[in-house]
């Protein structure tokens, strides 16, 4: 993500993230970003710009500056120790015929 | 963003790649490898159309204290308020690419950006707000359904949503038009007045002609669009001319004629020489909608102000505190 830079006097404001969550029991998701100059601010900036027909029940604003991701270049190599193991899923092992409810 | 721009030519391995990517419907995010002539497609496209949002506010604004009713008024305030969260999304996406907003704004503020020739004519009656949510919606929500498949996640996930949004625009507006073409003669042709000046410049909003639109063929090759500007502007005269006929609408078109053989609505000659002169500046309105956005820029300066310093003050209280 961006880096959120100290801003100059005519400021648009750092930069947070916005998680919504749709409904009772679901996750919260990535809708998008906002400026803002402080947390409740953003809150309401995030209110307005990604929940005006009711989309959120709950709302999560981080500052952008405080995300860290993986680097989509080592992907391959940073995700390999989940691939190579067949034996997590269910599929990898056999039940004999007929069994059922497994 | 990590990625400096290129002096030298993309390596042909990665563009490879790339293309593969694209090619097999893939969708790239912000931190993806792309080509810097996709990254500058891109924001030259986002900017252009998160711009278009913002300018849009202002034809419509100015009808909002006159709106006729009570309903009516809502309904537009509610519109213009879902262009200003549209502008919102698109720059959020454009950021991602690695462009300040701010950037993006004295770009439009100071004439050098570029947006939709459309918000560049007046308003003149209150027909006219029916007639855009209709006509210049609905062309909007042609372009943006094909854009809600574009290759960059970012630019997509805003359409998606827009999409959504926007059908409440365009019905609106066709209620709006429905309810003054059924009205008495003076409503009537009033509407149709407002028809025929809305007509042509929404067909020029899809852009020049495929003969004549120099970015195309590279951005149906990235898959940022997925049909030419014709073909849009096709369906769109398709999907109208019906509406048109069903509330006893004549478009300004003596040349319009079905087509059986191809199913389309076939029409005249678009003025490209007009739409030229409204992108270089010379629309009606150009000036005079440069001059409100410049003026709201600066009256929503002490706000931009007010907040850093309450933020400030925040700060400060609470590292006192602690």
């Amino acid at each position: 993500m961006t880096d959120t830079r100290q801003p100059p006097t005519d400021t648009q404001w750092p930069l947070w993230e916005v998680f919504t969550q749709r409904e009772q029991g679901a996750p919260h998701e990535h809708a998008g970003s906002v400026h803002a100059a402080d947390a409740e601010h953003a809150l309401q900036n995030a209110r307005d710009v990604y929940a005006r027909r009711g989309e959120a029940i709950s709302l999560w604003v981080v500052p952008s500056s405080a995300i860290v991701a993986s680097t989509p270049g080592d992907a391959g190599p940073f995700f390999d120790p989940g691939n190579d193991k067949a034996y997590r899923h269910p599929q990898f092992y056999k039940v004999p015929r007929g069994v059922r409810g497994l | 963003m990590e990625q400096k721009p290129q002096a030298t030519p993309e390596d042909p391995a990665k563009l490879a790649q790339f293309q593969a990517r694209i090619d097999a419907g893939e969708s790239i995010e912000p931190k993806d490898w792309m080509p810097e002539r996709y990254r500058k497609q891109l924001v030259r496209m986002m900017s252009q159309h998160a711009h278009s949002e913002i300018v849009g506010m202002l034809p419509e604004g100015n009808w909002i204290t006159r709106a006729p009713s009570l309903r009516r008024k809502m309904s537009l305030l509610a519109k213009v308020q879902d262009e200003a969260g549209h502008g919102l999304y698109i720059y959020c996406g454009t950021e991602t690419l690695g462009v300040d907003r701010a950037e993006l704004v004295d770009q439009l503020l100071d004439g050098r950006a570029k947006y939709s020739s459309i918000f560049n004519y007046p308003t003149l009656s209150w027909a006219d707000i029916g007639v855009i949510g209709w006509l210049v919606d609905g062309a909007a929500i042609v372009n943006q359904t094909v854009l809600a498949k574009a290759s960059y996640g970012p630019y997509a996930r805003a359409m998606i949503r827009i999409c959504k949004e926007e059908n409440f625009h365009k019905r609106q507006g066709f209620e709006i038009v429905a309810t003054l073409a059924a009205g008495t003669p003076a409503q009537q042709a009033m509407v149709q007045d407002a028809v025929n000046r809305w007509w042509w410049p929404s067909l020029m909003m899809f852009g020049p002609s495929d003969t004549d639109s120099p970015n195309s063929a590279e951005l149906l090759r990235w898959k940022v669009k997925h049909k030419t500007n014709d073909e849009l502007r096709q369906r769109f005269v398709n999907l109208t001319v019906p509406q048109a006929i069903a509330v006893n609408l004549t478009l300004p078109d003596p040349d319009l004629t079905y087509n059986a053989e191809t199913k389309n609505w076939e029409f005249g000659e678009i003025d490209w020489a007009e739409f030229h002169e409204v992108i270089r500046g010379n629309g009606p309105c150009n000036r005079e909608r440069l001059a409100a956005r410049r003026a709201a820029h600066e009256n929503g300066r002490w706000v931009r102000e007010a907040a850093e310093a309450h933020a400030a003050k925040q700060r400060r209280r609470s590292t006192e505190a602690a």
